[in-house]
């Protein structure tokens, strides 16, 4: 059998094949060289959820103005081993009433998403695992399927509050999923082509000035449909316990832990690759690797800074601004960016470098319009509500007039 | 090709499987579930047949989107608890479904893949494919070569056939009508919730 296979592009996947097909028969290796793929991805994704874990508690507690974890390990690096420790040796709950097979199902189905988005990022030149000429289109794909693991999470589990939330996230999936989706549109009009390597190249000029207002948006859906603080109704602890996962504890709950932690890295990933040039940089053939890392870590502290500054949107707060803010920004610079592609591109349909920076100038001025026109419009008109005591009530609180 | 043969029968086995399961299991979510699994192992056939495109899209819509459409009709079912109960359309509902059954593999019997292959096969992959394509470059040559199209006359035939193409070219009515139904579906709906 030759290897003909999407992966053996792979410089990873064809080392790792050649080296196994000098000891074992040819598809052996190909199932062996998969499955070391598959393991280094996996504890890719695992291994930077817990250093997301860290990173996030340790500035969340600066901005609180406390020490955040510091007792485990140099400047606490061990905390979230500990915590996974710890979540292991504890019970195991299964709820008497709740559906098992469904119950047990449902962290992994909410972990794969994450996993399998990684298929399609390229670390650094030639590194993605599968260049696929559908990339953009099959993370969509793939995000998509976590809402089924929400309502899987929510059903099993037999209790309200674990139904309310997973109505609601799914709520909140569906709703940011369009504008999600129509501000990658423009990202894939400049760039001529849907595979994530296509895009690294084509960013001439970084997308983050090319698509200011599409960056804009994916940030907020992004997070949005990860469930991030400002946006976190579906678990809000305040009014639902945990939401989906109230009923989980032990493995499972780290599993669940690890989904969500692990999306947050997945979707910097994704940010860095779609909108900050990937791994371009200097010396980018070889330190690659390093600059996408580095923004990685950049696009992550901004989704911790956004927890940490904004409190959380009331439901029907975040559905207005799913559908009267996010979903026309959108369709505005799908437009625009229809327009300009339309008009600049030459006889061969390529843009220039030049063109890039006319489109940058133009959108650069329309995204800082339209974010203060709709800011404008969707701003809630708060009026103080003055609370009149009824006549001869006793209780004449003065809170009303305090002003 | 001992490989695919491997993939090829353990997609069957699960997709048999799990639309078994959809129709014998008595519980509802559970059934929506399996309809799930269902849609995902099609979109493993399709990337067999290295039809990428449309295992992404697949996934996107069916597993994605109208599965949980379906599972939100059952979370809104009153009695959901009863499960599945039998009711009086068992019989027309067999009968309807075993024509259909005749109905496709009549169908797939009958129709000539042999003659068909070497004309359409060309042009499928290219459609399918191309669907990629069509917003992009007419220019870009290489990204066509990874998909697959080696010569150049394959190649120029998958930038004529972009599924886009045919969509806004060849099947502009049918097309519109469907988003004109769509269209009317979502008022309807707005209709049917509107506080009086």
């Amino acid at each position: 059998m030759s290897p003909d296979n999407v992966l053996y592009g792979t410089p990873l996947y064809r080392f790792v094949y050649e080296l196994a097909g000098m000891v074992l028969p040819c598809w052996i290796s190909y199932v062996a060289a998969g499955l070391v793929i598959m393991f280094i991805l996996v504890n890719a994704v695992l291994m930077g959820a817990a250093v997301f874990v860290f990173a996030e508690r340790r500035l969340i507690g600066r901005f609180h103005n406390r020490v955040g974890p510091n007792r485990w390990g140099p400047f606490g690096t061990f905390q979230p081993f500990a915590d996974v420790l710890k979540l292991i040796f504890k019970e195991d709950i299964t709820p008497a009433t709740a559906d098992k097979i469904v119950f047990l199902a449902a962290p992994i189905a909410m972990l794969a998403p994450a996993i399998l988005m990684l298929a399609v990022v390229p670390f650094a030149k030639n590194t993605a695992l599968a260049d696929l000429n559908v990339g953009v289109l099959y993370i969509l794909a793939v995000t998509s399927l976590s809402s089924v693991a929400i309502l899987m999470a929510g059903w099993s589990s037999n209790n309200r509050y674990a139904m309310f939330g997973a109505a609601r996230g799914v709520a909140v999936l569906i709703s940011y999923e369009v504008p999600v989706v129509l501000c990658l549109l423009g990202v894939v009009l400049v760039t001529g082509s849907m595979s994530m390597a296509d895009v690294v190249e084509a960013q001439a000029v970084p997308f983050l000035l090319v698509q200011p207002l599409a960056l804009f948006v994916f940030l907020a859906g992004v997070s949005a449909e990860l469930n991030r603080t400002p946006f976190d109704v579906a678990e809000a602890e305040s009014e639902l316990v945990a939401g989906y996962h109230t009923e989980y504890s032990g493995v499972k709950f780290a599993l669940i832990q690890a989904a969500e932690f692990g999306g947050v890295v997945t979707a910097s990933m994704v940010v860095v690759t779609l909108f900050l040039g990937g791994w371009a940089g200097p010396l980018a053939d070889y330190l690659g690797w390093f600059w996408f890392l580095l923004k990685v870590g950049a696009v992550a502290f901004i989704f911790i800074w956004v927890r940490a500054t904004y409190p959380r949107l009331r439901i029907d707060q975040l559905m207005a601004f799913a559908w009267k803010f996010l979903l026309p920004l959108s369709l505005i610079n799908l437009f625009a960016t229809a327009l300009e592609v339309f008009f600049l591109r030459d006889s061969q349909g390529v843009l220039a470098t030049n063109d890039l920076w006319i489109m940058t100038g133009i959108n650069l001025a329309l995204g800082v319009g339209c974010i203060a026109l709709f800011g404008g419009m969707i701003r809630e008109k708060i009026r103080p509500v003055r609370w009149q005591p009824a006549a001869g009530s006793t209780a004449s609180l003065t809170v009303g007039e305090v002003t | 090709m001992l490989f695919q043969d491997i993939v090829f029968w353990v997609l069957s086995v699960l997709a048999i499987g799990a639309s078994l399961g959809v129709v014998l299991v008595k519980d509802l979510f559970r059934a929506a579930l399996l309809l799930v699994v269902v849609f995902i192992a099609v979109a493993g056939f399709f990337v067999l047949l290295s039809a990428e495109f449309l295992a992404v899209v697949q996934v996107l819509i069916y597993a994605g989107a109208i599965a949980i459409l379906i599972i939100f009709a059952i979370m809104l079912t009153r009695d959901v608890q009863h499960g599945n109960l039998p009711n009086r359309f068992q019989i027309p509902a067999a009968t309807l479904a075993a024509v259909l059954l005749a109905v496709l593999v009549a169908v797939a019997v009958d129709t000539k893949w042999d003659l068909l292959a070497g004309q359409a096969q060309s042009r499928a992959q290219a459609v399918q494919t191309s669907a990629v394509r069509t917003l992009e470059s007419p220019g870009d040559l290489a990204g066509l070569e990874r998909a697959g199209f080696a010569t150049e006359d394959e190649r120029t035939a998958a930038q004529e056939a972009g599924l886009a193409d045919l969509l806004i070219g060849d099947f502009v009515l049918p097309f519109e009508v469907v988003s004109l139904l769509l269209l009317a579906a979502v008022i309807g709906a707005l209709a049917l919730v509107r506080p009086r």
